[in-house]
């Protein structure tokens, strides 16, 4: 993560409350964002498996995809020539995780796509995109989207998360009814007066919500929640050790332009449909390591010992041959320990094999795991 | 009495007699954050100044700790292995890192006192 880019950062509308709250803050993807707040990374982390944090993810792409016909199925089937997800299932306000492929079955970038449910808007599609992607995003959409599907980039909007076993609860005291809303499913509705899209999704692996709303109103809406002691504010450092966790990828780090949906261990999110019938950009790889296996596959890497091991870390096999890479690696504070994940030949990932990690010149043992390595706890309903 | 020494890149090194014991300022742990692995040299081994002789890892990333004299490490300190938030909690007590016997003295001349670092300090 941290990618610098030229010239000045950009900012969220909640930059300044960053600095009131005394976070310390970083250049990631353009953006200048807080990477931590006074209590710490790991105490932020803990807060938010216990009880609530709070993350601007404004840096984060919105859009919008409109079909001119008024009809949902157009919006889907021109977003579906881009993605491998079954789009044209999707019921109003429900909610899918997805990847924009390119034409060799790599990963361009993933993405959060939503049916909206607002009466008279049931045909629009919502897409949540990485911030170092976004603009590049766009370009790949205005390229390929036909022309009766208009790409509305929103550029006015915030988007705050909300994770943890408090998160609903908290979030639900300005909006009784948020209460039932069910995992991968949004609502646009009132939080306090304050309009808002809730979806019941996240990047921790806890129960909680993503909230968009008009930047006017960020902080305002921020203010009311952190009034409630349940919630904390967290910044990026936690943000990625509880993805990490939760075994979910980082993109530019776990997934990019060379790695397939099926080699990132993503094929669950590419429904049965689409794997039938292909239709998308790199249908012809996809299926083929569907039909055949990946080479490789993304797997989760426990050391035995207490060093992390980092990305870019050579993975071996127990004999010491070079059989992978890791490609995300840090320290767990939820299972106390090192941890990571990367990618090894195929022959290496079924879970329980033994492993070695070079790491400053040694190599220090490990095993494959099953992910995630901390449990979901996410609310199906 | 024992004095103190520093290193621009934050570590510090408490003389006694021949002996120094080092670790990283206040000012380093609280820019490293919580600290969660400590890698050290064996006792014995022979370190030169400015070589990398230990790792410190915090949730985020590692960072090489650098000696800041020559000589051989007499001993590491035994409890950060447990107990590595030592290192945030108590950096220029318990939370040092390994001792030198010192085979140079006259490199302790290029290192700042308390006084400098702490101008270096206010630099930053």
């Amino acid at each position: 993560m941290g990618e610098t880019q030229a010239g000045p950062l950009l900012t969220t509308p909640l930059h300044a409350l960053h600095g009131e709250l005394g976070a310390k803050m970083v250049p990631f993807a353009g953006y200048d964002m807080p990477v931590q707040y006074p209590t710490g990374v790991l105490a932020e982390h803990n807060w938010t498996r216990a009880s609530a944090g709070l993350f601007d993810v404004s840096h984060m792409g919105q859009c919008f995809l409109i079909p001119a016909d008024g009809r949902f199925e157009t919006a889907a089937a021109a977003l579906e020539a881009l993605v491998p997800a079954d789009v044209m299932a999707l019921k109003p306000g429900q909610q899918r995780y997805s990847q924009f492929t390119n034409a060799e079955g790599g990963i361009l970038d993933d993405l959060m796509i939503t049916r909206l449910g607002h009466p008279g808007h049931e045909h629009w599609l919502y897409l949540v995109v990485n911030a170092a992607c976004k603009d590049a995003d766009y370009a790949h959409m205005r390229a390929h989207l036909p022309a009766g599907v208009a790409l509305k980039v929103a550029d006015d909007l915030a988007l705050i998360a909300v994770q943890g076993p408090e998160a609903v609860a908290a979030v639900a005291t300005l909006a009784p009814g948020l209460a039932g809303l069910k995992f991968m499913t949004s609502v646009d509705l009132p939080l306090d007066g304050i309009w808002a899209h809730v979806s019941r999704t996240g990047y921790t692996g806890e129960d909680g919500v993503e909230i968009s709303l008009k930047s006017a109103d960020a902080v305002a809406l921020t203010r009311k929640l952190l009034a409630d002691p349940r919630v904390k504010p967290i910044g990026l450092g936690a943000r990625d050790s509880l993805r990490l966790e939760a075994g979910l990828c980082l993109y530019g780090h776990d997934i990019d332009t060379t790695t397939s949906p099926i080699e990132a261990g993503l094929t669950w999110s590419i429904q049965k449909r689409r794997r039938a019938e292909g239709g998308f950009l790199g249908a012809a790889r996809i299926q083929k390591e569907l039909a055949e296996g990946a080479p490789r596959l993304r797997v989760g890497i426990l050391p035995d010992g207490r060093a992390p091991a980092r990305e870019g870390t050579v993975v071996k096999s127990a004999d010491g041959q070079p059989i992978g890479t890791v490609t995300s690696g840090g320290f767990g504070p939820t299972i106390n320990g090192p941890l990571a994940m990367g990618y090894v030949n195929r022959r290496f990932a079924e879970p329980g094999t033994p492993v070695l990690l070079e790491v400053r010149g040694k190599d220090l043992a490990a095993k494959v795991v099953t992910m995630p390595f901390a449990p979901h706890r996410y609310v199906r309903g | 009495m024992a004095t103190t020494k520093y290193t621009k890149d934050h570590e510090y090194i408490r003389i006694d007699g021949d002996v120094g014991t080092v670790g990283i300022s206040h000012y380093a742990q609280e820019q490293l954050g919580d600290v969660v692995f400590v890698e050290l040299p064996s006792s014995g081994k022979a370190v030169k100044k400015g070589d990398s002789a230990a790792v410190v890892e915090s949730v985020k990333a590692a960072s090489d700790i650098y000696s800041p004299v020559s000589g051989q490490v007499v001993e590491a300190n035994p409890d950060l292995e447990g107990a590595p938030a030592t290192v945030n909690d108590d950096p220029a007590g318990k939370g040092w890192f390994f001792k030198v016997k010192i085979a140079n003295p006259a490199e302790l001349d290029e290192l700042m006192d308390e006084a400098a670092y702490k101008a270096f300090l206010d630099t930053l």
